[in-house]
């Protein structure tokens, strides 16, 4: 395609930026501030190209990816690796969930980013750079290259901004996400060596491909074929990477720690975006590639997403300090998103996705809320707080508009998402209704931990006197929150805009499980 | 036999061997004689010099291959490259070494000539198809780092690093002669070619060949020593750690790397046939050298044994290149090689960078605050580091993704699965300097000086890191099928 090549303009423009700011004196915070926001604005504006010419699509009948953009320059031939970029339904609005909330990130470093500032913009653009690129990349070397450079900045973020334990944390967090990765690696490699070698037989010569499109027409062709006990170890390497990111329980320990401890910009893109690799990577590759051990291994995954969800929520409900309660929520909502992805259903699929977005909203918008306390009064407990909403009113109403939104109040984001799941898992025939009731009691205790955090901090007498002087919002501090509660009343109240476009390719994955599931039946006598 | 046949002497296929010796021995004269005590740098910049043309006198010769000296050395891209990779690391070694040893006080013209000899020694092993080129290359490179090793007199550690190679290179080269004998009293030959056509006559049967293989497993273990595969390895951190940091640089990739290669070319050319024999004493050693490399690497406080550690699991990954090397691992193995050389040397660049005169800094302590003080020196820390780690988008990475993706099609799965999960133990203790550098408080005051043959060093070793992660596709493409040539035939 002869077009202009738009996924690498919004991929790099960080990047760029990232260089530029080399040039700005070390100690010039205010102008750093601003050449980063000025990026970050373009950059979403030069991925709003992508909804507008998205065109939803059929699956191509050889089986490949629907893919719009795309990109493709030979990068390693001699190992069928390509520079190759493409997004889809599931990939499009993951995308612009990022370029969103980077200006909003970077906005709010004016209130909470005082040291080193220019080097904290260069990390936070080319940690951008990483996390589109896992999202754009259709070339499994070229994805991994992103998904494991996104450790490096989110490690220093955390190491160099963070809290009074954030060496701890820092460490942690990379030690953790790198031992998941090293055998995706593994399974990476594995893959394209039975890919060559199965297609090699056919055509002598055949050099491989690292191409996911490529391989994943192979796999439904049946040109390529995985024996079970094979697909289960591939599938597995796969998912423990992904789910240590998103993260499912037991997995999930680094992430209390990292979020507590990371500086707020560097919670909000955690929280946002990065979790989000995890289940973006679940869907196009666990569901894509593996789907007969998708099919095996649901049930079991489906249990620990349910544990997930009750207790994220019932330790988020034992919290004092609200970053970490917004933290094990995050926790609990993410196994609302794993639930819906291997509900293996369109409902639970399509769910899945939007509840990602809605995730990284909302759950961005509670750590930006938590943050603006905390710049105030420099303590995250709740027993410091109380009667907030008497001298900040705007944030006040501002704060129940979010909480609400994550609790799943019908007409905001967050319901249509958890619904949506929900109905996923119903149907779901491996699934059905305990998953469902487990799911709705979620729900139930999300209300619980989140209405308790708003009555501890907002409501009743404001009688602690370090509060009474408290500032309300100030101008940059209401366009940030302002701007996360457009999306979250819009996708509330017409869902359709976001649902649409995804699905055609999540009714692909869909089917390749179906077909899968199907042609295993039509083999038997 | 009548008369004593002259074997035909092609010197062309020798031409950057031939420049470096000579270069080196002209420079020994021309430092005694004309270059005035204490302008020794010059000395350096001349062997500088003198590589860097025996480098671009290699550039004619990329598309001629052939053997001389009755096939005992032989030209090929194999070792055409690895002549290149060695010819860099002993100008880096040079450069990294111009203010160390004043500093040091330990300035000697001779060490500039003898890094060079050093080097020849190491082109000898790559285009040496002959076991006894093959010990003589071994020994050129081995006497010259004993005196190498020692070369801070009349510092005791470096005495006793000195001592300790010494008394066990002479073990290990024992134990390859004798390998040799025995080779040559069951086959007739010292030849790689002459052992391959001995093994080729029929299927092999290691019942029928004791003394072969006793001889082969004698060799192994003689490289072994030289490459510091575990349980050969227990000389390396003390005489990493006693050496002159430039010396412990330039052993760590430079006596590895010749070995590596000539050990390959050991296995992929002349025993190939025996692969019932070797693989599973290669993959027991590659196994236990990836595992106690990178454990012992962990407890380590002090950054200079921490990289030898780290310098014996490298060897470990690259012994899997080795041993699918005729089904594409000697691409991957001259690629890891590069990238290996060229980001060690940046990591010990640095820490020469920390040296003070007179005290070591090799304490991972020293490092704490680094990025307050110098963050351009600590950002290129932390790449060699994340570049050694395997962390993209590094050279490092690409390497180790080449290895084990040959690995794997090898049919050698299984040790690739020990690779990743030792590269994921390796993450702990070399993310531990980054973190040093980047999050913690600095424990003492320390000066890190940076002159330019330092500065430069560290540039080039940085900004080759980056490129070979980002854009490995044209030096693929340059060792691509260079084992079609190999062993001269």
């Amino acid at each position: 395609m002869e077009s202009f090549p738009i996924l690498s303009l919004v991929l790099w423009l960080p990047t760029l930026g990232a260089l530029a700011l080399l040039a700005v004196p070390r100690d010039n915070a205010e102008l750093a501030r601003r050449i980063a926001l000025m990026v970050a604005v373009l950059t979403l504006l030069a991925s709003l190209a992508l909804p507008l010419g998205y065109a939803p699509a059929a699956a191509a009948s050889d089986g490949s990816l629907a893919l719009q953009f795309v990109e493709r320059v030979p990068w390693l031939p001699m190992l069928g690796a390509s520079y190759s970029l493409g997004i889809d339904g599931v990939s499009l609005w993951l995308v612009m969930l990022t370029t969103f909330l980077l200006p909003i990130v970077i906005l709010s470093t004016w209130d909470s980013v005082h040291k080193e500032v220019r080097n904290f913009q260069i990390l936070m653009l080319l940690l951008a750079t990483a996390m589109i690129g896992v999202f754009v990349a259709m070339d499994l070397l070229l994805f991994y290259i992103f998904w494991e450079f996104t450790l490096i900045p989110m490690t220093l973020l955390i190491g160099i901004w963070g809290g009074s334990n954030r060496v701890f944390a820092a460490r942690k967090f990379f030690l953790y996400t790198f031992s998941g990765s090293v055998l995706m690696l593994l399974a990476i490699i594995g893959l394209y060596v039975l890919n060559r070698e199965a297609l090699a037989a056919a055509q002598p010569g055949y050099p491989g491909t690292l191409d996911i499109s490529a391989i994943a027409a192979n796999l439904r062709s049946g040109v390529f074929r995985l024996d079970p006990a094979m697909e289960r170890l591939l599938f597995g390497a796969f998912f423990l990477a992904f789910a240590i990111k998103v993260p499912l329980w037991p997995f999930h320990t680094w992430l209390p720690d990292a979020h507590v401890e990371a500086p707020t910009a560097g919670s909000v893109i955690l929280a946002g975006v990065l979790l989000k690799l995890g289940s973006y990577g679940m869907i196009r590759f666990n569901l894509t590639l593996f789907p007969e051990a998708a099919r095996w291994a649901a049930p079991a995954i489906a249990v620990l997403a349910v544990i997930g969800i009750i207790y994220g929520a019932i330790v988020a409900f034992a919290q004092t300090d609200m970053k970490k309660l917004v933290a094990y929520s995050s926790v609990s909502h993410m196994g609302f998103i794993v639930l819906g992805i291997f509900a293996l259903n369109r409902a639970g699929v399509s769910g899945a996705i939007l509840q990602s977005i809605n995730h990284g909203l909302s759950t961005g918008a509670l750590f930006l809320i938590v943050g603006v306390l905390y710049e105030r009064r420099h303590t995250r407990e709740l027993a410091a707080y109380g009667g907030i909403w008497k001298v900040m009113p705007v944030y006040g109403g501002i704060t129940l508009l979010v909480a609400l939104s994550s609790a799943g109040l019908p007409g905001l984001n967050g319901f249509v998402g958890e619904y949506t799941i929900m109905q996923g898992a119903f149907l779901a025939p491996e699934l059905g209704w305990p998953f469902l009731g487990f799911a709705v009691f979620g729900v139930v205790l999300a209300a619980v931990y989140l209405l308790r955090l708003y009555q501890t901090v907002f409501m009743g007498e404001l009688d602690n006197p370090e509060n009474q002087g408290l500032q309300d919002l100030n101008r940059r501090e209401l366009v940030t929150l302002a701007a996360l509660c457009v999306p979250i009343v819009a996708l509330g109240l017409y869902p359709a805009f976001a649902l649409g476009p995804m699905q055609a390719s999540v009714a692909d994955v869909v089917n390749g499980l179906a077909n899968t599931v199907a042609g295993r039946i039509d083999l038997l006598p | 036999m009548d008369s004593i046949q002259i074997p035909p002497v092609d010197l062309r296929l020798l031409t950057p061997l031939l420049i470096v010796v000579s270069w080196a021995s002209l420079l020994l004269l021309i430092d005694v004689f004309v270059i005035p005590e204490g302008r020794k740098k010059l000395t350096g910049y001349l062997a500088i010099a003198g590589l860097a043309v025996a480098g671009l006198a290699g550039i004619p010769l990329w598309n001629v291959s052939g053997s001389t000296f009755a096939g005992m050395l032989v030209l090929d891209r194999y070792s055409l490259s690895l002549t290149w990779i060695f010819l860099i690391a002993g100008a880096l070694s040079i450069a990294i070494a111009l203010d160390y040893l004043p500093r040091h006080a330990i300035e000697q013209g001779e060490y500039y000539p003898l890094i060079m000899v050093a080097v020849a020694g190491m082109i000898l092993m790559a285009q040496g198809t002959d076991l006894i080129v093959l010990f003589l290359g071994i020994e050129v490179l081995s006497i010259t780092l004993y005196i190498l090793t020692g070369f801070a007199y009349p510092r005791l550690t470096s005495e006793e690093a000195a001592m300790k190679y010494l008394v066990l290179g002479a073990f290990a080269a024992g134990f390859f002669v004798y390998g040799i004998a025995l080779i040559f009293g069951a086959t007739g030959t010292t030849s790689l070619a002459g052992i391959a056509a001995y093994l080729g006559r029929q299927p092999f049967a290691p019942q029928a060949e004791t003394l072969f293989l006793a001889g082969a497993s004698l060799v192994l273990i003689g490289f072994s020593f030289k490459v510091a595969l575990v349980p050969f390895h227990m000389w390396t951190p003390d005489v990493y750690e006693g050496s002159p940091t430039p010396v412990a640089a330039f052993m760590s990739v430079g006596t590895k790397g010749a070995a590596l290669a000539a050990l390959l070319r050991f296995v992929a050319f002349a025993i190939e046939d025996a692969r019932p024999f070797w693989l599973p004493v290669l993959a027991t050693l590659a196994v236990a050298t990836m595992v106690i490399g990178n454990l012992g690497a962990l407890g380590q406080s002090n950054v200079k044994r921490m990289l030898a550690y780290s310098s014996i699991g490298h060897a470990g990954y690259i012994l899997l290149a080795i041993m699918v090397a005729v089904e594409g691992g000697a691409e991957a193995f001259l690629f890891y090689m590069l990238a290996y050389t060229l980001t060690n040397l940046g990591a010990f660049g640095v820490l020469i960078a920390l040296e003070q005169r007179g005290e070591a800094a090799w304490s991972i302590d020293d490092f704490g605050g680094l990025y307050q003080r110098r963050p351009l020196l600590a950002v290129a820390m932390a790449l060699f580091m994340f570049s050694l780690a395997g962390v993209p988008p590094t050279a490092g990475f690409m390497a180790k993704f080449f290895v084990f993706t040959t690995a794997y099609g090898g049919g050698l799965g299984w040790l690739a699965l020990v690779g990743v999960l030792t590269s994921a133990i390796a993450a702990y203790y070399y993310l531990r300097v980054v973190v040093k550098m980047f999050m913690q408080e600095p424990a003492r005051e320390l000066r890190p000086e940076l002159s330019q043959g330092l500065n430069l060093e560290i540039v080039i070793a940085g900004v080759a890191t980056l490129i070979l992660g980002l854009l490995p596709a044209p030096f693929v493409l340059l060792v691509e099928r260079s084992l079609s040539a190999l062993g001269g035939g």
